[in-house]
């Protein structure tokens, strides 16, 4: 029987009837909350739920699961993974308490990393929703989760970025007009990634190769993906295409991944299929995650649970694939579940914060539709605090317009100012690349190069001689 | 200043600009968007929240699709049970559902029908623009795929729904008696393209379906993906759909070719200029 939980303020009592419902009333306002019905009715209950949260056991997690065992392949997998000897250090603690020591000097860098497997995702949701700002940006730089492909990404002072050059019809002069801008602004270390104009299993091969090709002839120590379902990318294998990295779109609950097409037997296919091909040169990541909160409730599959706690068990799925690079993609899904620039800055801290924590290599689209309330000063400050809070990686597009997937996202430009006014650096592989190609003057001093770097101003004579016209 | 150099830096690739409509080559202010840059994407982000809020003119493209195509049943024209934009923007669920006098008038419309190999549905969406534009060419271009095609192609009669989402379709199409529907939408308007049509294919609809039983095909514009080529890799969609009476992730969208290759030949060049050696 589930546990129910109350408490009274003032002549005010309150009532939760169970774990799920005093975490989604304990959950800072979002829009999606709201849309679901499960969002606190007041101000006061919300931080009334607050207060109950904080004096719960951290053990309370692994005797109430929020969507039960024998209905969910997630559930399963986080009871099933959870390490008791990893928790043994945290497992007196109460949720309140678990705060003060994320922020304490107990908790080191090194102490979070040896905790990492005894952490639940419900875990990490509850006490990201008594943190403020500051406490997620400051525990989550203390979290560091590095990755390595052909590159290494997390590493302490770096911040890396995933080139983006998609095209609305795939056209090729044109999504290499876009790589090579994004290069020659030093953008790509994390990724080239193109999410397809059609989910199309030959289109995407085309893709591989022309990425493929780029990566080689400039020997770039970066990887490419594209981001189709993951079973076009196990079939584009099985063909022989050059992947590097396989993507999946994943969700927190088994519904959410069923809607989406996959479960997780699914994803164990293909990692061990993208391993196979042996094509990472300094480590064996080979997956690419998206999850963003609000997925799970936009496929009906939320099953009760607030979307912030359904985003955190997205990340038990991504830990359990040794995944390259994660991605919250925050303000992509629109206004009915982050409203404004408010609620998405808030809901891209929380992601960054409980993804490091659960040991995922976090990244973040750092992005909003034209339907939400927000604009580029809200993209701004969101940018630099995640830069600030050690985040792995951000997009690169130019212009911040992805004229394909139709939303705003950071530009190629915006990463050069997160790394200048942070000193923040590129991967190290991906640094000394760009400074062998004449790409920076200085790449310390993030000075450009004011020329065209010689192995570029060949390729440009080889542009098509007349401009497509659109017909 | 002692220096000569300019402020801001032109970036010597900038002639790529004519190869695509993505913000390429830019140049900088020291590491910074240059003023003039930085202000015509304000312009833009302003023009595309403008268009996220203009409503859609049913009733002239209820005509004008009629006259286009003088259909025996004139389109029917549906609400969902969405109330106005803010309650659009903010309620998802209520976009998926026709209201109670759309679902009464579709019933009586579909009582005297059997049953049909399609309905296409058109939802305004995010973009009212986008359905206002392009509805008429690309069911044009459709309809031809069906004429050209050999086996018989029996609509349900068009529909044209307001404030609605994707879903919404999957209702519309089973109670019109269809083994499949297509939504036609008004995708959420880029900067670049306030006027994108995205295409939706279910094969036996119903309502509470979920993505993983829907193909789609985004970015249906004059600027984008053309009409012609969108309705043939529709058509030979719903061709496998209807051989194989499934849809979504099961059904994998083999039209393949002809995009890099027909840009290659609209270009003059084979390959991609970045390793033409």
């Amino acid at each position: 029987m589930a546990q129910t939980y109350h408490s009274t303020v003032g002549s005010r009592h309150y009532h939760f009837k169970n774990l799920a419902e005093l975490m989604a009333k304990a959950t800072p306002p979002r829009s999606g909350d709201r849309l679901a019905g499960v969002i606190a009715e007041s101000a006061e209950e919300r931080v009334v739920a607050q207060m109950v949260l904080a004096e719960l056991p951290l053990a309370t997690f692994l005797n109430e699961v929020l969507i039960p065992y024998e209905d969910d392949e997630i559930t399963r997998l986080i009871i099933d993974d959870h390490n008791i000897e990893a928790f043994a250090p945290i497992k007196h603690l109460t949720v309140g308490d678990f705060r003060n020591w994320l922020l304490s000097d107990h908790a080191t860098p090194e102490v979070l990393q040896s905790v990492r497997a005894g952490i639940t995702p419900e875990m990490a949701a509850a006490v990201s929703k008594l943190m403020r700002n500051q406490d997620l940006i400051l525990v989550g730089k203390k979290c560091r989760v590095v990755t390595a492909f052909r590159n290494t990404i997390g590493l302490p002072g770096r911040l890396s970025t995933r080139l983006q050059p998609n095209h609305p019809t795939d056209d090729v002069t044109g999504i290499a007009a876009s790589i090579l801008d994004g290069l020659l602004y030093g953008s790509g270390d994390a990724v080239i990634g193109i999410n397809p104009a059609t989910d199309n299993v030959a289109q995407s091969v085309k893709l591989m190769r022309l990425m493929d090709e780029v990566i080689q002839k400039y020997q770039i120590p970066t990887q490419s993906c594209v981001l189709t379902h993951v079973t076009n990318t196990l079939e584009a294998i099985e063909q022989g295409a050059p992947v590097d990295l396989v993507f999946q779109s994943i969700g927190g609950t088994e519904a959410t991944n069923r809607s989406f097409g996959f479960d997780l037997s699914i994803l164990a296919e293909a990692e061990a299929a993208a391993q196979s091909l042996n094509r990472g040169t300094v480590g064996r990541n080979v997956m690419y995650f998206e999850t963003g909160q609000g997925s799970a409730l936009s496929a009906d599959a939320h099953q009760g649970l607030d979307q912030q706690t359904c985003e955190a068990r997205a990340y038990a799925v991504a830990r359990k694939f040794n995944p390259l690079l994660v991605n919250t993609v925050v303000g992509f899904i629109g206004p009915e579940y982050l409203f404004d620039g408010k609620e998405i800055t808030r809901a891209g801290l929380e992601d960054h914060f409980c993804g490091k924590l659960l040991g995922v290599p976090m990244g973040c689209d750092v992005c909003y539709t034209n339907h939400a309330e927000a604009d580029q000063n809200d993209m701004d400050n969101l940018l630099t605090l995640l830069g600030v809070a050690g985040c792995n990686f951000v997009m690169g597009i130019p212009g911040s317009d992805d004229i394909m997937l139709n939303y705003q996202t950071t530009s190629f430009h915006d990463a050069l100012y997160a790394r200048r006014v942070l000193g923040l650096k590129a991967a190290p592989e991906f640094e000394r690349w760009l400074t062998e190609m004449q790409i920076f003057q200085d790449v310390k001093t993030h000075r450009l190069n004011d020329q065209l770097p010689a192995a570029f101003a060949n390729s440009l004579r080889h542009l098509p001689r007349e401009p497509r016209h659109d017909v | 200043m002692t220096s000569d150099k300019p402020i801001v830096v032109e970036n010597p690739w900038e002639r790529l600009r004519a190869f695509t409509d993505a913000r390429i080559g830019l140049g900088r202010a020291g590491v910074s968007l240059p003023t003039g840059k930085l202000l015509e994407f304000q312009l833009a982000h302003a023009q595309a929240q403008d268009a996220v809020h203009c409503p859609l003119d049913v009733e002239a493209l209820a005509q004008q699709l009629q006259e286009a195509f003088a259909f025996e049943h004139e389109p029917l024209r549906l609400h969902s049970q969405v109330e106005d934009r803010a309650m659009y923007l903010q309620r998802p669920d209520f976009g998926r559902r026709l209201n109670d006098d759309s679902r009464e008038r579709l019933q009586k419309a579909a009582a005297s029908q059997s049953r049909v190999n399609l309905a296409v549905v058109v939802v305004d969406g995010l973009s009212a623009l986008a359905v206002q534009q392009n509805s008429q060419p690309f069911l044009k271009a459709l309809y031809q795929q069906f004429e050209q095609d050999s086996a018989e192609w029996q609509l349900a009669p068009l529909t044209i729904v307001e404030q609605g989402r994707v879903a919404i379709g999957d209702e519309i199409g089973a109670l019109l008696n269809a083994d499949a529907v297509v939504v036609m939408i008004g995708e959420r308007p880029g900067l670049s393209s306030p006027d994108s049509l995205g295409l939706y294919m279910t094969w036996a609809p119903e309502p509470g379906l979920k993505d993983d039983r829907r193909n789609c095909i985004s970015n249906v514009r004059p600027g984008g993906l053309q009409m012609g080529e969108a309705a043939r890799r529709l058509f030979l969609l719903l061709k496998e759909a209807r051989q194989k009476k499934l849809s979504g992730v099961k059904l994998k969208d083999r039209s393949e070719d002809n995009v890099l290759d027909g840009d290659a030949a609209a270009t003059g060049s084979p390959r991609n200029f970045l390793v033409a050696d």
